[in-house]
């Protein structure tokens, strides 16, 4: 909105500015009561003892093993599902989005990924563990043909069979975030580099992956968020076996296992701070590639 | 490039055993039920039990007025930053973000903290006051989209010239309001509520902490204790799941769709 | 022998043909400009000669060397695109560079070539810029260095000046022009203003409907259309129905009144009707001497557009536009005075019935 275009909207208005200030109140009121004040009162938590006086105590209890541990599980099933999520994820899109198919093909992955990324939780966890499960269809099918894929090693309540199940929702998450970013990829410039001596491969690397990189990692780092916040799925598939730091915060909340709340209130703070420090990076490089795409 | 689409066909192919598979084990373990033939015996369990019914209802009831609180904040908002404050643009896409940023078992553990039972409002304390904290809850997992719909459909129309030729024949600001912008805006309208009844339905954090009676805990309780039951309803969960993403296709333009529930 | 040679090319898709019959060739270091209305091919027949779609049937033929079946990326073409199509992740002096580097050649030799290619459109200041950062007219100018960085031996130019401002685009029209004769590179531009068709071109290729209406100077193109569609397509027109009355004497009858054409009038017999087209700049206000067709009429219409001034005159059918110079004399004439026209006898264009 032009200055012009806002003096001409106070002009034009009969309605007095308070009406404005007054619409969006509710807004404001909701923001401070139940986004802004809950998380502050957790974070001022976390640097206070049981006396409520300051002290940075807490912080340095989150290093102890257990918890260290915990956030190390938490930043492993996060990181190898964000990677492959986000590769697999941009496999998919650059298949439906580039690789010549029927014009059917994007909106059915568009569509699919947008049900699928909602697919998570508790469903989820389920269909998994008919999948997946020791008498899970596809475990009972492989073993028919005579690979007994547990006798192997596999099991569907541990790290990896987690992974797996996050992946369910952060392969369609990464296709939905990344796909404005291939479908800025004009036609033009694949012309551009081949009329100019560049074979496809060359293309790829010299123009393609300089461009997307930045949206690529952002959407990783937004795939990566996503799953360390994550509880719902983990809690219905492996309840507490598999300690991420969401499962311990949980336990926490439920029945103090930590038998100190001002810990509970820290451990918050560090996935505060993990899952903040993320999405402010990809909204960085999102704001870098929106720039050189302008 | 016959190699390129090969290889595109190649994924695509790949994708779909990987989506599809969970989806037809799922299906084809809840028709198990009944030893040795298929039927739908788990469907009829579940559909049948009261606890499904009070939790569903719970559930539906709570999404309802989540939905129409959630206007109630959003609209109004969105109406005035774009007539009148533009300048309030920044902050108020900066709140409707940070939903995504909080994980939610931090949020919840928020609520608990700070309207707990030592607080000055202890909401979590009464039944009543619980259901409202699990609410704006809601409403606040429900922000980000509900306002991107809302956001999109005002920039469809032109605000301001209707809010003048409104004006000129006379008419107040709720008038306005109800009666010359939010019809232009139904699309938006719709799908920022069809996402939030679809957070909602199965939302399982929130619930679980704040010990309501939601559809969520009662989906996990029944996978702790029974077999094929907890298959059947992650078959009714993935139907709602699409009819409420049909119904956003309906009536809505594209958004990114991706909710907490995880 | 010519430079590029394009012979019974024709491209269609399924059913539909988009191109037909096209047969050309090109000198070396010639301007030539493909015109023609949106749809027409002029695009799909540059793409052809830069390998970016197959001809159905047809060659085509650079320096010699059957180029028809040979990819892209091996021609040695220099294309600059409506666009612009700079890559958005590299400087401008990495641009201009890329076709070099792709060949790769030493980072020396890249350096002082693009050095060079800045100062030839003289802008080597923005050398370290991004493309996100320079503006429509500069964005051209860089893709035009980039497309000629190669040393190509034929530059292909997709209606280059179609995005940018008026005043821009008359600018840049005048530098391409001076660049490629300076550089003496052959060119195929193509376009659907035919302003710029004129101004530029060693010849131009009218088209219509995927086949070619006349090829010719820009001064044959507009003395001497051999067809309405050119005529019309063309520069403003009077088309006007003459209805022929010694074809042989050139006598024509136009709404009852007797005019004189001195070109010819091939097969046609009295009574026939023909279009015939009469530049407006070719009419003059008042009476003509009696080597020249003097016309009667009332005026229906002046217009004052700045240089010229546009008089429109009714006959009794047909109205016939009239441009002439704006003298500053002041008063222009009245609507509804009575007035004659007059035009020479060669200005009268039969044209053949399409």
């Amino acid at each position: 909105m032009t200055t012009t275009a806002a003096a001409q909207s106070t002009r034009a208005l009969r309605l007095p500015n308070l009406a404005a200030w007054l619409g969006v109140a509710p807004f404001f009121i909701f923001a401070v009561m139940f986004l802004l004040l809950p998380t502050a009162s957790l974070l001022v938590g976390a640097f206070q003892d049981h006396d409520g006086a300051f002290t940075l105590a807490n912080l340095g209890r989150l290093w102890q093993p257990s918890i260290r541990l915990s956030y190390l599980l938490s930043i492993e099933v996060s990181v190898a599902s964000a990677f492959f999520g986000a590769l697999i994820g941009l496999a998919l899109a650059i298949a439906a989005l580039r690789g010549g198919l029927p014009a059917w093909v994007r909106p059915t992955l568009m569509t699919f990924s947008g049900v699928a990324s909602n697919f998570a939780g508790v469903p989820l966890a389920f269909a998994f563990m008919a999948t997946l499960g020791r008498l899970g269809f596809v475990t009972v099918l492989l073993r028919s043909i005579g690979f007994d894929i547990y006798v192997a090693g596999f099991n569907l309540f541990t790290f990896t069979g987690l992974t797996l199940t996050y992946l369910y929702f952060q392969i369609p998450l990464m296709v939905l975030v990344v796909a404005p970013a291939i479908d800025g990829l004009r036609a033009e410039w694949s012309e551009a580099a081949e009329i100019l001596g560049a074979g496809r491969l060359q293309y790829w690397r010299m123009i393609v992956m300089p461009i997307l990189w930045p949206s690529v990692l952002g959407a990783s780092l937004l795939l990566f968020a996503n799953a360390f916040g994550a509880i719902a799925t983990a809690y219905a598939l492996t309840g507490s076996f598999l300690n991420i730091v969401p499962i311990l915060l949980y336990a926490q909340i439920r029945g103090d296992v930590l038998h100190d709340p001002n810990l509970g209130y820290a451990l918050a703070l560090g996935m505060l701070l993990i899952t903040g420090l993320s999405n402010l990076a990809y909204l960085y490089l999102r704001a870098r590639s929106d720039r050189w795409l302008k | 490039m016959k190699s390129g689409r090969f290889g595109a066909w190649l994924a695509m192919a790949i994708g779909a055993l990987y989506f599809l598979a969970p989806l037809i084990a799922t299906f084809e373990f809840s028709l198990r039920m009944r030893r040795g033939e298929y039927s739908f015996d788990a469907y009829r369990v579940v559909l049948g039990s009261s606890a499904f019914h009070d939790s569903f209802l719970y559930s539906t009831v709570l999404g309802a007025v989540t939905i129409v609180v959630g206007l109630l904040v959003v609209v109004p908002t969105a109406y005035w930053v774009h007539l009148r404050l533009p300048k309030l643009r920044g902050v108020v896409e900066f709140i409707t973000l940070l939903p995504l940023v909080i994980p939610a078992i931090v949020l919840v553990f928020g609520y608990i903290k700070l309207y707990g039972s030592s607080s000055i409002l202890p909401l979590t304390t009464t039944s009543l006051g619980a259901d409202a904290l699990l609410m704006f809850g809601y409403v606040g997992l429900g922000l980000p989209y509900i306002y991107r719909s809302v956001e999109t459909a005002l920039r469809a129309i032109d605000v301001r010239t209707l809010t003048e030729a409104a004006e000129s024949q006379g008419a107040g600001i709720w008038t306005i309001l109800f009666h010359v912008i939010l019809p232009n805006i139904r699309s938006g309208i719709l799908s920022g509520a069809f996402l939030t009844f679809a957070i909602v339905i199965g939302e399982f954090t929130f619930a679980s902490l704040l010990d309501r009676p939601a559809f969520g805990p009662y989906l996990q309780l029944i996978g702790a204790n029974r077999a094929y039951e907890p298959s059947a309803l992650a078959i009714i969960a993935f139907a709602l799941t699409w009819a409420c993403m049909g119904l956003i296709q309906l009536f809505g333009s594209g958004i990114r769709l991706s909710a907490d529930k995880r | 022998m010519s430079f590029l040679t394009l012979t019974g090319i024709r491209k269609a898709y399924g059913a539909h043909t988009v191109v037909r019959d096209f047969d050309l060739q090109v000198e070396r270091g010639e301007f030539v400009t493909f015109l023609g209305p949106s749809g027409c091919g002029k695009t799909t027949t540059l793409r052809m000669v830069a390998g970016f779609e197959a001809p159905t049937a047809g060659e085509i033929h650079i320096n010699g060397h059957d180029v028809t079946h040979l990819r892209a990326n091996k021609r040695a073409i220099g294309m600059v695109f409506q666009s612009y199509a700079l890559f958005p992740n590299m400087t401008v002096a990495a641009n201009i560079g890329f076709g070099l580097k792709v060949a790769r050649k030493p980072p020396g030799e890249i350096k002082a070539r693009v050095d060079e290619m800045l100062a030839m459109i003289k802008l080597p200041q923005l050398a370290e810029r991004f493309p996100y950062q320079l503006s429509g007219g500069q964005q051209q100018r860089v893709s035009l260095a980039r497309a000629l960085a190669p040393s190509p031996q034929i530059l292909l130019l997709d209606e280059p000046l179609s995005a940018l401002d008026a005043r821009i685009r008359v600018a840049l029209r005048e530098e391409i022009r001076a660049l490629q004769r300076s550089l003496g590179i052959t060119t195929i531009f193509v376009t659907h203003d035919q302003e710029e068709a004129l101004s530029m071109s060693d010849r131009i290729v009218v088209m219509n409907e995927g086949a070619i209406e006349q090829v010719g100077t820009p001064s044959e193109i507009y003395n001497a259309p051999r067809s309405r569609f050119v005529a019309s397509f063309v520069g403003t027109l009077n088309l006007l129905n003459g209805k022929i009355v010694d074809a042989s004497a050139g006598a024509i009858d136009i709404d009852g009144q007797r005019a004189t054409t001195r070109r010819t009038l091939n097969g046609a017999k009295p009574g026939d009707v023909l279009p015939m087209a009469l530049r407006p700049e070719a009419l003059r206000l008042g009476e003509g001497g009696d080597d020249r067709n003097t016309l009667a009429g009332v005026i229906e219409d002046v217009a004052f557009l700045g240089a010229v001034v546009r008089v429109r005159v009714r006959l009794q059918q047909a109205a016939i536009i009239v441009d002439t110079f704006n003298t500053g004399a002041g008063d222009l004439p009245p609507r509804g005075q009575p007035i004659a026209v007059n035009f020479g006898r060669d200005d009268l264009i039969p044209l053949h019935a399409q």
